[in-house]
């Protein structure tokens, strides 16, 4: 089980929480996992079977692009954070 | 007891000392000496030798470290006379320093041998003391303050970030701030955008932020850009000339043509956003870490961008991350510490939490990557219906 962080921007796809637990070994397993109980989560994260290039996902603080992708593994006990590009400033 | 004579006598005999041609060779090679003008302010404002850095007698031992952290270091002591440096360069070895020298004669013979002096800028008596509280430190000192009077800013946005950014460069004396914002203070505006008032409302941004931020400092020169950031007017705007760009911006086209500007103009971006409770911070230096396209190649499609009617912010959030952008800006400006490259930083502030995740430079990005494919601007559309300026 590790629990991923969930940004402001998509909290309203997951019921409003900041963080959810989610299974899965590796990035596409927990992602699966994540999607099947909040699917309005799939065209936010993923495109063609990849991550998709608006959203950066990170296990322990690194860019899981810079690893192996969605094959990245994942410790039990891991914080993931999905983060989508984020305009606002003024 | 030995007298000041006996015992300048037997310290000089206990240090090694050059003579000034020897000096002047030492300092002309490659693997030049550190060069420690020991003497007191009045002294050194009077003239010095060139590269040299300002370390009076008395606060020699506690500030050393901070020049020169390595005891291999070579040291060139001078003073006047070449009498207080045979002391100080005692002190130094006793503190470790294994290659510290006297210059014999000091300045004086230095000056007499016809070898070049410089005056050294200095800041007068009332910046002296406006800044008191920046010279006071060693990392900065009258140096530091002096580089930033010399420092350019150019800060997109004269909102949430972009006020605490502003406020807080001007106040630090960052002598020229360029503001970019074509929009008017909105009384929706005033829960955070703490450079403008009630007062304001309706007056052009950019003119308002020129306003308080000159009213602030009367050092610092604002040039206001009341237009929105394009593909039209990015060059003209960069060629007035900024050593560093804060991105204050609330909007992807801008934060792109920013991007691909300060890559292909090889400015460091200092990069905030906020979105309710949530801030993040970051700096992109072209060629020392990633660029924004490495982090996000491209926008996301207009249908999941954030609405910006659903958007909101916290007030006082811009506040702490537009602070964290001037941090990063004022260290850029003087060059210490260690720069957000490289880091993204993440504020949450319901948790009070500061988390940061690793970014690495891309090379498949499209701008700074190693083949690029976007050599020019790209205005991207805006995402949201309306103007996209309250988010």
């Amino acid at each position: 089980m590790s629990v991923v962080r969930i940004p402001p921007q998509l909290r309203g796809e997951v019921g409003g929480v900041r963080e959810v637990p989610a299974e899965g070994g590796t990035v596409r397993e927990l992602l699966d996992d994540l999607m099947a109980r909040f699917p309005a989560l799939r065209p936010q994260l993923v495109e063609n079977d990849e991550i998709a290039p608006f959203v950066n996902v990170y296990v322990e603080g690194e860019d899981v692009r810079t690893l192996d992708g969605l094959d990245t593994s994942v410790d039990h006990g891991s914080t993931v954070i999905l983060l989508p590009a984020m305009a606002g400033g003024i | 007891m030995p007298s000041y004579r006996e015992l300048l006598q037997q310290v000089r005999s206990e240090i090694d000392e050059v003579d000034v041609t020897q000096a002047r060779d030492l300092l002309a090679a490659d693997d030049r000496p550190l060069l420690v003008d020991v003497r007191e302010f009045d002294e050194w404002t009077e003239g010095r030798i060139p590269g040299a850095i300002h370390i009076p007698r008395g606060n020699l031992e506690s500030r050393i470290e901070q020049a020169a952290p390595d005891r291999a270091q070579p040291l060139l002591l001078y003073c006047a006379a070449g009498n207080r440096s045979v002391f100080a360069a005692k002190s130094l070895e006793e503190l470790g320093y294994e290659n510290v020298v006297s210059l014999a004669g000091g300045y004086v013979d230095w000056k007499r041998s016809g070898f070049p002096t410089e005056l050294p800028r200095t800041l007068d008596g009332a910046k002296r003391q406006r800044y008191s509280r920046h010279v006071l430190i060693p990392e900065v000192g009258e140096e530091g303050q002096l580089r930033l009077l010399d420092s350019r800013v150019l800060l997109l946005g004269a909102g949430g970030l972009g006020s605490p950014a502003a406020l807080y460069l001007a106040a630090a004396g960052v002598g020229r701030l360029g503001i970019v914002d074509d929009d008017r203070v909105d009384a929706s505006n005033l829960q955070r955008q703490v450079m403008h008032s009630t007062a304001r409302l309706g007056e052009w941004k950019a003119e308002s932020a020129k306003r308080t931020l000159e009213e602030l400092n009367p050092d610092v020169e604002v040039v206001p850009y009341i237009e929105r950031l394009t593909s039209e007017n990015v060059e003209r705007i960069l060629a007035d000339g900024w050593d560093v760009i804060v991105d204050g911006a609330d909007n992807f086209p801008t934060r792109y043509l920013i991007n691909d500007a300060a890559v292909w103009h090889d400015i460091p971006l200092v990069h905030g956003s906020i979105y309710r409770f949530e801030g993040q911070a970051t700096v992109f230096r072209p060629g020392a870490g990633p660029c924004y396209r490495c982090l996000f190649p491209l926008p996301p499609p207009p249908e999941l961008a954030p609405s910006c009617a659903e958007g909101g912010v916290l007030g006082v959030l811009p506040g702490i991350v537009g602070s964290l952008q001037a941090n990063e800006a004022l260290k850029l400006c003087l060059g210490v510490g260690e720069p957000l490259v490289g880091r993204l930083l993440l504020f949450d502030a319901l948790a009070t939490e500061f988390s940061e995740v690793t970014l690495r430079r891309d090379p498949n990005c499209p701008v700074c990557g190693d083949s690029p494919t976007i050599t020019e601007y790209v205005d991207y559309v805006e995402f949201c219906s309306g103007r996209p300026t309250h988010a």
